[in-house]
Parts: structure tokens; sequence; C-alpha cells
């Protein structure tokens, strides 16, 4: 067995490798469900059907998916450049910080403009870390993809910081956590499981995908990936491209920490994300590096944590299984990919040459 | 006196995991393969390590585990990157992601058990001359052996050496199985000898920290060496602070290596001189022999 260049890219292959790479990860989900001696068929049915016939789990993994799609789509362009931001989680606590730094001082501020100004921080916030590692890549040729994830560790520590000393509520008996943000300093939502920043993800991906596919700046991002030199011959800056595509991505992210500390979490506490950040690579990739695919890949990864959550309490396999399955579906994402460009040949060379 | 002598034990206790790892990574690099997953691979040596000793109640066979948890990690890796040709820095990022998933429910039933750490042997652990020992090993396999002559120039131009009839792929698959190796070794060492015990996520950015080592070294082992006691002692520096009662918020201490981190990573890349002249030429590309 070995591999085989195909004359050209395989689109059918291009579309079908996701699945195929679904397909697999639930056989060897099935497979660690049976080792660990579950029934794999009920095992399978608790994490990724059941969660789709109730409302509520409906509508939580439509909340979950929000920050995953946004993260997501923002990385999905700074991979298709080649830039390697992996410190979006970064670049969410960021946002989240900021984005709290508004409750925390004015928790009287009750007015849309609160909410606006918590959403713009959020933003500010994230652009503003993931510009470090743009700069730093830009003036001094250091690697994005170690301090962008360096940085992660760093604003972690200072959210810990701000939540034990100074941002800590007085009233809060001592937890590590600031005021719970209330009224228009959190999200509104549309039914009772759904904020209005699911509706906003949506529209940000599908806007995305159009300047991906429709405008000169998606071109550029698109040839300053795959051939550089065709970019610079182009005039293309490369530097502009790596500042562009950090500062989207770490908008976004910033984006996503606003939203999940104004709804979901509601304060600002020592973690406000369950890797959302990292799973979002995950995303991008499953989403064929396009910000409509994100949407789809999001939905799924999100409906991985509903079913962690659901095999736990059912089941009492450990949640960690989640971001087993979701390491694997990455593996089996890349393997598959190899699919799009190359065909495996079993037969051997020299037979094929007589 | 005796407090020196603390001092530059807890300074080598940290250092350690971070110049085994780095050391192997080295190696990986040479042969011009980038594997990112370093942490994915160091946190599945040191949950195979607590669970070897363990199960078996000898820290030896945890040492044993761990060689091998990441020596299985980095075959997972080498398949995917050199047999299907898979994207190095994407793959790399999934392997850690893996790894850091994978340990945690492995070491699920871990959680709070008491581990049972190394002997040392004179106050020192054996891990520690062993990597010194290492750290020449690879010094003299790199730039005095043929094979280490085979691996730079399967790393600097993997066509050449393919040219001249040395198995490419082969070549690699060894390398990256070196460096898992390592990397589960300096896993291992976590949880068998820094902490004897299992806690979730405990390499805390140590395999990322060993990546940029590598870098700040210019890929040279006796800069390894440099680097790792040089970020062990800024690691060990917070804790002495805060020992010391500084009045520095403790998080702001922890970040430190992290900033350390960026900061020589800032230092060494400026420098274009540096690090263009060992930098592996094909470092992340991918090989398909065309015949």
């Amino acid at each position: 067995m070995r591999l085989e260049k195909r004359a050209e890219r395989s689109n059918a292959m291009a579309i079908a490798s996701p699945f195929i790479a679904f397909a697999l990860t639930i056989v060897t989900a099935a497979i660690i469900f049976a080792l660990r001696g579950n029934n794999p068929f009920a095992a399978l049915y608790v994490y990724f059907i059941e969660p789709l016939t109730a409302m509520w789990s409906i509508e939580q993994t439509l909340v979950k998916a929000s920050p995953l799609i946004l993260i997501g789509a923002g990385l999905s362009v700074a991979y298709r450049a080649n830039v390697w931001n992996i410190g979006a989680e970064g670049q969410l606590t960021a946002g989240a910080i900021l984005a709290g730094s508004v409750p925390v001082f004015f928790p009287q501020w009750q007015s849309p403009l609160a909410f606006l100004a918590m959403i713009i921080l959020g933003v500010l916030g994230g652009m503003l870390w993931a510009s470090i590692p743009a700069t730093l890549r830009n003036r001094f040729n250091a690697n994005e993809i170690l301090t962008s994830l360096m940085l992660v560790y760093v604003v972690q520590l200072l959210l810990d910081y701000l939540v034990r000393g100074p941002w800590r509520d007085p009233q809060g008996f001592n937890f590590p956590k600031t005021v719970s943000f209330s009224g228009w300093q959190t999200l509104p939502y549309l039914t009772s499981g759904i904020h209005v920043g699911v509706v906003i993800t949506v529209l940000i991906a599908l806007a995305l995908g159009l300047v991906m596919s429709h405008t000169l700046k998606g071109f550029e991002i698109a040839v300053t990936g795959q051939s550089p030199r065709a970019a610079r011959f182009a005039g293309f800056s490369e530097k502009s491209t790596v500042m562009f595509c950090f500062l989207l991505a770490g908008g976004l992210a910033g984006l996503a920490g606003a939203f999940e500390i104004s709804s979901v979490v509601g304060q600002l506490q020592p973690q406000i994300s369950p890797g959302y950040g990292f799973a979002a690579i995950i995303v991008a990739f499953l989403g064929r590096l396009n910000p409509i695919g994100v949407i789809f890949a999001g939905l799924l990864l999100a409906l991985s944590y509903i079913g962690g959550e659901a095999v736990q309490t059912a089941l009492q396999i450990p949640d960690k299984i989640t971001r087993v399955i979701q390491g694997i579906l990455l593996f089996y994402i890349l393997a598959c990919d190899t699919l799009i460009s190359y065909r495996i040949v079993t037969s051997s060379p020299v037979l094929q040459k007589a | 006196m005796d407090l020196l002598l603390t001092l530059v034990s807890i300074i080598m206790t940290a250092a350690t995991p971070l110049l085994l790892a780095a050391l192997g990574e080295t190696v990986t690099e040479r042969a011009g393969v980038l594997n990112l997953g370093v942490e994915g691979m160091m946190i599945m040596g040191a949950v195979a390590g607590f669970a070897g000793a363990a199960l078996s109640g000898n820290p030896f066979v945890g040492v044993v585990a761990a060689i091998l948890a990441g020596m299985a990690m980095a075959l997972l890796f080498g398949f995917l990157t050199l047999t299907l040709l898979a994207n190095q820095v994407a793959t790399g990022l999934a392997l850690t992601l893996l790894g850091l998933g994978l340990s945690a429910l492995i070491g699920e039933s871990f959680v709070g058990q008491p581990g049972i750490k190394l002997p040392s042997i004179g106050g020192i652990d054996p891990l520690v001359p062993f990597s010194f020992a290492m750290v020449a090993a690879v010094s003299w396999f790199l730039f005095r052996s043929k094979g280490g002559l085979i691996v730079r120039a399967v790393g600097v131009s993997h066509a050449s050496a393919h040219a001249l009839g040395y198995n490419v792929v082969g070549v690699r698959y060894l390398a990256v199985l070196f460096g898992g190796a390592m990397a589960g070794l300096g896993g291992g060492y976590l949880s068998l000898f820094y902490t004897p015990q299992w806690v979730e996520n405990m390499s805390a950015g140590r395999g990322w920290i060993a990546l940029a080592l590598v870098v700040f070294a210019s890929w040279l082992p006796l800069r390894v060496l440099a680097g790792a006691y040089l970020f062990g002692t800024i690691s060990i520096l917070s804790f002495v602070l805060q020992a010391a009662g500084v009045g520095i918020p403790s998080q702001f201490l922890s970040s430190l290596p992290y900033l350390g981190t960026i900061l020589a990573l800032v230092v060494i890349s400026g420098n274009k001189a540096l690090t263009r002249r060992n930098t592996p030429a094909n470092l992340g590309q991918a090989f398909v022999p065309d015949r």
C-alpha cells in the first residue's frame, strides 16, 4: 500500500473527508466505550443522539456552539494564510477581562450603552492580546505558535489575580469571583435558552465566508497561505496579512469571551471557558478552513460537549471522554485530508510500470 | 551552604524535564520534522509513568512506561505526518489536544492517590546525571557520528539525502520516536520525582517551553542544557520570591517562565544570522519520494 499524488485535488474527497472522519470517530468512540465495559450502542445514543431529542439540550448545543463558531471562523481565516494563532483561549480571556471591567467598575450603569461598551471592550481586549504575537512575529520573527500559546497562560494568571484580588466581589463570601452581572450588563435572551449572541455569531460567520470568497482581502489571504512567493509578486504584504489575521481571530475570540461572561457564566471567575479556544482549532479544520463550514463544525463540537455531560450523568462515564473524542476527531480529519491530494494504491509500482 | 545546595538541587529538578524533552525535540527537528506535540507526549508520559509505578509498585517500571507512552504518541504523529503526509503543525496540535484529554481520562482513577517516588542516589535522582549524559551523547551523535550526519542531511535537504540513497522517511521515523521517548521520560520525571502524584494538566506548558528552548538553543544540545537550566532557575525564582514574602502577587511570579520564554524567543529570533545558520532548512516540510 502506498500513496500516489492525484493529478488534481479531489473535490468529492474534500467534501467527504469530514464525514469519513466523523464516522471513524464514532467507531473509535464505540470501541472506547466497549473497553470501559459500557454498552457501546447505548453510550453512543446518549452521547450523540439523545441531546438532539429535547428542546433544552438543543438550545444548549446552540449556545455552546456560539463561541466555538466565532473563534473557529477567525482561526479558519488565519490558518488559511498559514498564520498559526493557537492562543485564542487567551484572547477570549483578555476580551472577557476588558468586557467584565464595565460591570465591575460601574455595577449601577444600566443602559443599552453599557451592553454596547462591554461588547466593544471585549473585541478590543481580544485584538489587543492577539496583536502581541503578531507584532513579535512581524518585528522580531518570533514564532507566533509559541508566543500566542505562552500568552494564554499569562492572561489566565492575570484573570486569576483579578478575581481573587482587586476585582473580587466584597459580598461574595471570599469566593474568587466578581459581582454577578445583571440587567443591561447581560445578553438579551430570545427564548428561555438562546441569547442574541447565537444569532450574531451565525451572521458574522456568514459574512466572513462572503469576505473570503468574494473580496480581494479574501483572495489575498488565500494566496498568502498557498504561495507566499506569488503573494509577494502580487504586492501583498505578508506582515499586514499576519496582523490582519491575528486581529480578526483575536477580536472574534474576545467577542466570544464577552458573550460568555455576559450570558452563560454571568460574572468573572478563574475559569470562564472549558477550552473553547483550543476546541475551536478542531472546529476550524473540521469546517474545511471555511467560515461557513465552521458553522456546522461548531455545532458538532458543541454537541460533543453536551454529549460528554450526558454520558457522565446517565452512564457515569467521566466527561474527560469529550476531549479524547475531540482529539481523535482532529486526527481523523487530518488523516482523511491526505485523500484529497493523494490516492491509496495497493499495487506495487513495478507492476504498474509494466 | 546548605541553602545553596538545596537551591541547586531544586533548580536541577525543575530543569531536568525541560532538558530531556528539549533534547529529544532537538534531534527530531534536526531531521527536519517539527513535532509540536511535545506537551501531549509529556503529559502521556506523566500519566503512564504514574500508572506504571502505582500498578507495579516499582518506580522504574513507571520510567519504562513513560518512555513507551511518549513513543506511542510519537509513532501516531509519525504515521500521520511521514506516511500520510499530514500538515505537521496541525498534527502536532492534535497530538497535544489528544494527549491532554487521554491522560485526563486515564488518570481519572489516580487522582489523589499517593505516588511512588523515584529513589535518589546520594541525594541526586538518577535522571539528572542521565540527562547530562544524554546532552553529551546527543551532541556527539549529531556532530561526531555518521548517523548524526545522515540525520542532519535529511533535515537540511531531504531531496539530496534521498538522492544519495538514504531512507529519508525511515530516518525521520527514528528521530520522531527518539523525541517521543525523551518527552515521555521528561513527563514521567514530573509524576515520579518532581511531584510524585497525578494531577490533570500537570505538565503545565512545559512541553511548549521545551519547544521554545530548542529554538532558543538554535538546535545545539549544549545550548539546550544552558537554556533548560536558565528556565529551571526562572521557574524556581518565583517560589523563592514567594517564600521570601516579596509583595508581588503569586500569579505574576507564576507567569515568569511564560514571559521569559517569549522574551527568549524575541531575543534569539531577532538575530537572523544566528538562527539561519542552524535552522534545519527542510524543517516542517513533508517529503514524498518521487521514485
